[in-house]
């Protein structure tokens, strides 16, 4: 999540982006239920499911940034990910609507965000999704840095940023129908951990990349562990600790940021 | 004078939907050693003329050459080891530092996942150098002034060893001294250094005292191309301007004064 937020405010030159934002997160939890409401057999059917959900929710919030005028303004582009967010809301209300009481519950906790499904096997079906997008990101690291001053400076600095920005859909809306498929939907992670990295080591994705992925790995096991035992015996969702620290951090990085 | 590096032939463009020519019928030749201005109003054309000079854009009829070869059978990054552009816009919304900035004018030149050789280094070194930014190398763009900014831009098109320079508009938005030095590096640059170097520009009387050939282009055709001298006329200024003007002869270069709409006729000598 972490990683595919520090690829998303690079493609969308904002460094409010991220996957939870732009509305991949939700569209991968619409996918995800939807697979589980039709009962579209097995684990490996729920990430697929969550990746086109993904896919369709960033085409969406791209061509809605779009309509506004010919360059994707920043602006507009969260305001899409916002309208996007609250129709796979929507959504995902009337699944949950639909389906019987005991589904509901467990797809409503699964939502919320949390590593309870953990096993061995889930990390299987999640390296099998993620290692190759996490790898070609890392791999792109340098046409990242020149997507981020712009299309047009990139293009002189020879990057064919036509192609760099499909493959950029495809790889985010992977990495996050992977994180989704097998956590739930567990928001700001991916907009706060590149943030941290940013002001620390900076902002040339060779660093990066990998710090967001080892940052993001090590700060969401506290969280889980604060989740499980802040109200032991009750547990907390990860998603809703995540929350609750990264809409402060939001504000604090949209208050820079307006400056 | 050098090897001719870019060449425009009969090129026109159109951009989809509309019904005239943005570009009709340019050519043009930029040579190693040699600065052409691009000048005219607003609307004339002369950022889609710097768009199809670069391969951005596609021309609809005629052949845009680079270095030789049709700019469509180079790639992006084939394309950005000969071409160094300084684009007119650009709001970086991550603050690189300068070093870190000039530095991704190398990346045409490196692989993937490679280490920086030395050959890289040295080039970001001497850009930093050549435009006198080594001072300030560890700030963080964010900080810097206009001056300042172009000349970090203007390096970071440097380290990317090109053969020609292209500038669009370098000097909007800066005050007379940082304009003065922003042509004077350029014009070292070709002059000295040897590349080509084209300048597209509002400031018609700041260009002719640097340039070797200009081009006026007006609603997408070209009015005048020649020396300073051939294209400074009043004739020429005031068709394509729609202004009055007096020229005036300072430096051995003609420069242009536009009058006030009620002397029409009865220039003022200054």
């Amino acid at each position: 999540m972490a990683v595919t937020g520090a690829a998303l405010q690079a493609l969308v030159r904002n460094p409010l982006a991220d996957p939870y934002l732009l509305g991949l997160s939700g569209g991968a939890g619409v996918g995800a239920v939807l697979a589980i409401a039709l009962r579209l057999g097995g684990p490996w059917a729920v990430p697929a499911a969550a990746f086109v959900g993904a896919l369709v929710a960033i085409g969406l919030v791209y061509r809605l940034a779009l309509v506004a005028g010919a360059g994707v303004d920043p602006r507009v582009l969260l305001l899409a990910g916002v309208v996007v967010s609250a129709f796979g809301g929507a959504i995902l209300g009337a699944i949950f609507s639909l389906s019987s009481a005991a589904e509901l519950r467990n797809s409503m906790m699964w939502l919320l965000g949390g590593f309870d499904a953990a096993s061995w096997r889930v990390l299987g079906v999640f390296m099998a999704y993620a290692t190759l997008p996490l790898a070609y990101l890392y791999y792109t690291n340098r046409p990242l840095d020149l997507l981020s001053l712009g299309e047009e400076p990139a293009q002189f600095l020879g990057t064919d940023v036509e192609r760099l920005k499909r493959r950029l859909f495809v790889t985010a809306s992977l990495l996050t129908a992977a994180c989704v498929a097998v956590s739930g939907i567990i928001g700001f992670v991916g907009l706060v951990i590149p943030h941290a990295v940013r002001m620390v080591l900076g902002h040339t994705h060779r660093v990066l990349v990998p710090a967001a992925f080892l940052l993001g790995g090590t700060l969401l096991t506290v969280a889980d562990v604060a989740a499980r035992t802040a109200f032991a015996p009750r547990q907390l969702p990860v998603g809703v600790v995540t929350a609750l620290v990264g809409v402060p951090a939001f504000a604090l990085l949209l208050r820079r940021w307006a400056k | 004078m050098g090897e001719v590096i870019l060449e425009l032939a009969g090129v026109r463009y159109r951009y989809p939907g509309v019904d005239r020519d943005a570009v009709g019928g340019v050519t043009l030749h930029v040579r190693e050693g040699e600065l052409v201005g691009i000048v005219g109003p607003n609307g004339s054309g002369k950022t889609t003329l710097l768009r199809l000079l670069v391969g951005v854009l596609r021309a609809s009829a005629g052949g845009v050459t680079v270095a030789g070869k049709p700019v469509g059978e180079w790639n992006r990054r084939e394309l950005a080891r000969i071409i160094g552009v300084v684009p007119q816009r650009e709001e970086p919304v991550f603050p690189l530092t300068v070093e870190e900035t000039v530095f991704l004018g190398r990346y045409p030149h490196m692989g993937a996942l490679a280490a920086p050789r030395r050959a890289d280094r040295a080039a970001v070194q001497s850009a930093l150098e050549r435009c006198d930014v080594v001072a300030f190398a560890d700030r963080r763009i964010s900080t810097l002034s206009g001056g300042e900014w172009q000349r970090v831009r203007v390096a970071r098109a440097l380290a990317q060893e090109p053969k020609v320079l292209i500038l669009d508009e370098p000097t909007a938005n800066l005050d007379i001294r940082h304009e003065m030095e922003v042509f004077e590096l350029v014009s070292d640059l070709v002059h000295h250094d040897g590349i080509g170097g084209v300048v597209v520009t509002h400031h018609v009387n700041l260009a002719v005292r640097f340039v070797d050939k200009m081009l006026v282009i007006n609603g997408g055709r070209v009015e005048a191309f020649g020396t300073p001298r051939e294209v400074m006329t009043r004739e020429v200024m005031e068709r394509v301007f729609q202004w009055p003007v007096h020229i005036e002869t300072i430096d051995g270069v003609p420069q242009f004064v536009p009058l006030k709409s009620t002397q029409t006729g009865s220039a003022e000598n200054e």
